[in-house]
């Protein structure tokens, strides 16, 4: 059970944010993925807009259901998953890699330091 | 066994289009009597299309078929139990549809004047002046086209009365058991909402409520009975203490079916509400519309209602549009008319006698409770009125959830109930059967649905991938909301 | 009572498994204080016969034998009879909502038909499955424009019918949006650009006319487009008299379409209920309000059609929803699919054409207004509106709507419209009174 990357962090919101330098790549969990089902649509930022820690910035649908994506840190967005738009089934498929959602310039790369570890993450869920 | 129906052959037939071909006419137009004009130089050649590529051209025996065939594959009313909660699928008369296609009436233009409409402004007076008996209120406008329409009208006038007193508020509170309308309403309006919790009940939470008091609160939307089929036992109380908090009362009249005649949401304290003329008076639902939405009022409320207003000087009806308060017209023209002369022609059948089938409606929806209740958990347990809220829990632990016995119920020959709301009850099976339901059409529902029961203990895949007698089996909404198609195109 | 399909003995017996002796027992948990102890003020019930006696009664108190010149949003036109034996039958009269797909094939595959002849119709390529009318379509249009620009400014057309604009006004007034207007050439009838472009700037959502406009007059759609587009804004083009869509050019240029479809086969009713409609480019169809019926296939890989992107919906979104609305108008959007089948291609473009020639007919030797083009309306310069629709009613002729009301500067004008229904004889009485009333001021003024 243990597929949640050792490298990312996590947050209660079941977002996942892996910082590789000033950039962090954020996506939503295996277990969210798993919670909502077939997803049909995902609503990203724009690229040059700005993200702030535990704000929305954007949102993911199955058929019957809308969930918010909570920021697990604050920055730039500097990149989308433009592959989501065509292919949201992805997202099932392929959560913790091919299926990131956004790139963000991080403001405050302390603020990852509090968020879950994989370890805490998987013993929330399991909790 | 499945007593109620019987599979027969049903016809395929293709999208119109898929018909088509050149020159074939369902039309013919009579000879015109003045001279022609060439469409470019009348409105310019810039201005003129050359054709509308792809419309169909169908024969009238084609076209009639075609209509026909697509009929049969719909379940409805006429057929059988629609016991869709919260949505009071009664029986629609027919004497309704002849009153609403009498010619003076079908053909009335809205800008005739006045001397020339004293008919169908009588009526709309007359309704009107009804629905105020029927609910306790003071006034009524008739614009709302429908009801989310009417909650929109009627906050809009919660917000005018506020602020004529100098602050709109900020806030309105919203049970967590009521329709996603609610919400959605308060925020178009320009109100934040706030969830108010209910008890285990499935009541408003009394404490919770008052702690949620302040003067930010313009006011509570409460449906009442509630989503859960039960009667808020605290609505006085609650109607009061808004009140003394400066607050207003809006009431989603969408359960008024458990009402008429009974109690009067006026006598109770609530201030404005709408009601839901395609619920609780008959009008037929027609595959999702039209409906309409009057919103009633208290006096204080009145100053505010849409224009124009119907008034009456001795036998003469009159618009009056010199309203300086009102929040001003919120559909064009008077409202659904053909919907209010449907909904009077209710009215007139029933009478005084509206109560009788108000009882009625509880009684059914009791009887099918008590029904059903051995086989299903029933989370709240006190009295329903006019629906029942059963939980998929027990048949859940077999991985057979409300939507999969829902679709097993068509296999049964009925319409389901209506699946996951109200979202308080996880797994809920919203069971409202109204009134025109005969004892044998619900004991064959009861019978249906303990026969389901049975298969999602013994056999649950039978649930699970039921329908299996329809002419489509469950379709892809997963595909269909990834690659929307929503227009034919030709082939190639 | 007849709605009531149940003996006494079988009340009797169902209240026993309940639990109960009698009906009373069914509210005697409410609390008395609310529970009401006489009867509703209401007369007894009455028969079908009585009722549609007064039903009848009340249709003669309306305008039966009158000759009609109305307009401005509600058209008089040829109801096929297919129209009514459709709707008539109980399985579209009387089913609700299609959400559940596999026993609403029927209504879900004639909205499916009606979206894909509305993008034919209006250049767009995603419809929605209909809306109340097309005075609240237009409001939503405009919510829709803001949400896609994320701006927060409405220009409308002063030759928008004008309670669509109070409608409009009215709707949006607490979702931060103010709508300002743009005025029409005085002399053309049409949009007057020169103004609309002054008024326009980057914090403008969206621009929306109306072609035909109030006064019957098509509009430079292109132009106003060009203009909208120039200013990053967005163009809605709205319609009253679904008709003309049959010899008018397709507005593909704007991004949004809004209409009524009244003129297809439903009845003006004294004003609804109609069906409004919204038509968009596939770029916005998450914007799209209202409901939208897809095409998939079912567990065996036939084709199907369901409800589908429902999560736009307010029983989903609840308070972050971006409306409220959740009803379509099926049966009166099946009315007007019916209508498009029927008359077909050829049909309605034949049919658009006759009105052409009616209300060209119609105006020949009446004082226009306006010097633009015009399809079935027009408005005709009158003196007194009033003294002139009085003197026709005399003939059994309902004349126009003054516009005084509305427009304060036409308060000497009045909108006349024709139709294929409108007849030769009808309309020469009509020509024949206003001159005859011309001449009378004329001469008076001589005097």
């Amino acid at each position: 059970m243990s597929n949640y990357p050792a490298n990312f962090r996590y947050t209660k919101e079941h977002e996942w944010v892996l910082v590789e330098g000033d950039t962090g790549t954020v996506g939503i969990t295996d277990h969210a993925q798993s919670e909502l089902g077939d997803i049909v649509y995902v609503d990203l930022p724009q690229v040059g807009s700005t993200m702030t820690q535990g704000e929305t910035f954007g949102s993911v649908e199955s058929v019957k259901a809308v969930s918010d994506l909570y920021a697990p840190v604050s920055g730039d967005v500097i990149a989308i998953n433009d592959a989501l738009a065509q292919s949201p089934e992805k997202l099932n498929s392929d959560p913790h890699g091919e299926a990131w959602l956004v790139k963000v310039k991080l403001s405050h790369p302390d603020e990852v330091q509090p968020l879950l570890s994989a370890e805490d993450y998987q013993s929330y869920i399991e909790g | 066994m499945v007593s109620k129906v019987t599979q027969h052959p049903s016809q395929n037939e293709p999208l119109l289009f898929e018909r088509s071909s050149p020159g074939k006419k369902g039309y013919q137009l009579p000879p015109l009597d003045v001279p022609a004009v060439d469409p470019a130089s009348a409105l310019g050649s810039e201005n003129v299309r050359d054709e509308v590529a792809g419309f169909p051209e169908v024969s009238e025996v084609e076209t009639i078929r075609h209509f026909t065939r697509l009929s049969t594959w719909n379940y409805a009313i006429d057929l059988g139990l629609y016991p869709l909660g919260s949505c009071t699928m009664k029986y629609n008369p027919r004497v309704n549809e002849a009153a609403a296609r009498v010619d003076g009436l079908a053909w009335g233009h809205p800008y005739q004047p006045e001397s020339l409409a004293q008919g169908a402004m009588e009526i709309m007076a007359l309704l009107e002046r009804y629905l105020a008996e029927i609910t306790g209120m003071d006034a009524v406008t008739l614009q709302p086209a429908a009801g989310a329409h009417g909650e929109f009208t009627g906050i809009l006038l919660m917000r005018a009365c506020l602020e004529s007193r100098g602050d709109a508020r900020a806030s309105i509170l919203v049970p967590d058991s009521s329709h996603g309308t609610n919400p959605a309403t308060a925020r178009m309006c320009g109100y934040e909402v706030v969830n108010v919790k209910s008890t285990s009940r499935g009541l408003v939470d009394m404490e919770h409520f008052r702690g949620l008091l302040n003067p930010s609160v313009a006011g509570i939307m409460i449906t009442n009975p509630n989503t859960l089929g039960l009667f808020e036992e605290n609505i006085t109380e609650i109607t009061r203490l808004l009140h003394e908090n400066g607050s207003l009362v809006y009431m989603d009249g969408a359960n008024m079916n458990a009402l008429a005649g009974i109690s009067r949401p006026g006598d109770f304290g609530i201030d404005v509400m709408h009601l839901n003329l395609h619920k609780t008076f008959s009008t037929p639902h027609g595959g999702g519309g039209p409906g309409a939405g009057p919103v009633a009022v208290k006096r204080l409320l009145e100053p505010y209602l849409p224009t124009p207003r119907i008034v009456q000087e001795d036998d003469t009806y009159r618009y009056d549009y010199n309203l300086p308060e009102s929040i001003g017209r919120v559909r064009a023209f008077y409202g659904n008319f053909g919907v209010f002369v449907r909904a009077l022609a209710y009215i007139l059948a029933h009478g005084n006698g509206l109560r009788n089938a108000t009882l009625d409606a509880l009684l059914n929806a009791n009887y099918l409770r008590a029904g059903i209740e051995a086989h299903y958990t029933l989370p709240y347990t006190d009295r329903s009125l006019h629906e029942v809220v059963f939980s998929d829990a027990i048949q859940a632990k077999n991985g057979v959830k409300t939507g999969d016995i829902a679709k097993r119920l068509i296999d049964y020959g009925f319409h389901p109930y209506t699946t996951s709301f109200p979202l308080i009850v996880p797994g809920a099976m919203m069971i409202e059967p109204t009134e025109t339901e005969g004892k044998q059409e619900l004991d064959l529902f009861i019978e249906a649905m303990a026969a389901i029961a049975k298969e999602a203990d013994e056999n649950p895949e039978l649930v699970l991938n039921a329908p299996h007698s329809t002419r489509v089996r469950r379709v892809d909404e997963v595909t269909a909301a990834r690659k929307p198609i929503v227009r034919w195109e030709p082939a190639g | 009572m007849r709605y009531l399909p149940k003996s006494d003995s079988e009340r009797l017996e169902m209240l026993k498994a309940c639990g109960l002796s009698s009906l009373n027992g069914l509210v005697a948990h409410l609390p008395p204080e609310v529970l009401r102890q006489q009867d509703l003020e209401l007369p007894p019930g009455k028969s079908e016969y009585e009722i549609l006696d007064y039903f009848r009664a009340r249709g003669d108190a309306m305008a039966n034998g009158y000759a009609s010149f109305l307009g401005g949003g509600v058209y008089r036109h040829y109801r096929p009879v297919l129209a009514d034996v459709v709707v008539s039958r109980s399985e579209f009269l009387t089913s609700y909502t299609p959400y559940q797909a596999e026993i609403s094939q029927g209504t879900l595959m004639t909205i499916f038909e009606f979206q894909t002849m509305i993008c034919q119709l209006t250049g767009m390529e995603v419809a929605n499955a209909s809306m109340y009318d097309g005075s609240t379509a237009v409001p939503e249009a405009a919510l829709m424009a803001a949400r896609i620009t994320r701006r927060g400014r409405i220009l409308v057309a002063r030759g928008m019918h004008p309670e669509y604009r109070e409608v409009l006004t009215n709707s949006v007034k607490h979702q931060d949006l103010p709508v300002a207007e743009f005025g029409f050439d005085p002399a053309s009838g049409e949009i007057d650009l020169a103004d609309l472009e002054s008024k326009l700037d980057d914090t403008v959502a969206a621009v929306i006319i109306q072609s035909p406009n109030f006064f019957g007059i098509v509009e430079n759609t292109k132009a106003a487009a060009d203009l909208a587009h120039r200013h990053g804004a967005l163009l809605v083009s709205v319609f009253t008299e679904a008709v003309a869509l049959g010899l008018l050019e397709p507005p593909a240029e704007a991004d949004i379409v809004a209409g009524e479809l009244q003129s297809f086969a439903i009845s003006p009713s004294y004003g609804g209920p109609f069906a409004g409609v919204v038509a968009t480019k596939m770029a916005h169809i998450r914007q799209l309000p209202g409901r939208i019926v897809g095409q998939t296939t079912d567990l065996n890989g036939n084709r199907a059609f369901c409800l589908t992107l429902s999560t736009r919906e307010q029983h989903i979104r609840r308070e972050k929803a971006t409306s409220n609305i959740c009803t379509n108008q099926a049966l009166i959007a099946l009315m007007a699919t019916v209508f498009m089948a029927v008359y077909g291609k050829e049909g309605l473009r034949e049919l658009a054409t006759q009105n052409l020639a009616k209300a060209h007919y119609l105006a020949e030797g009446l004082e226009r207004r306006f010097s633009g083009r015009f399809f079935n309306e027009f408005v005709v310069r009158c003196g007194s509106p009033d003294a002139l629709n009085g003197a026709l009613l005399g003939e059994k002729i309902i004349g126009g709507i003054p516009l005084g009301r509305f427009y304060p500067e036409l308060a000497d004008c009045m909108l006349l419209c024709a139709t294929e229904m409108s007849r030769r004889e009808e309309m020469d009485t009509l020509k024949r009174i206003c001159a005859s009333r011309s001449e009378s001021v004329l001469a008076k003024s001589r005097v």
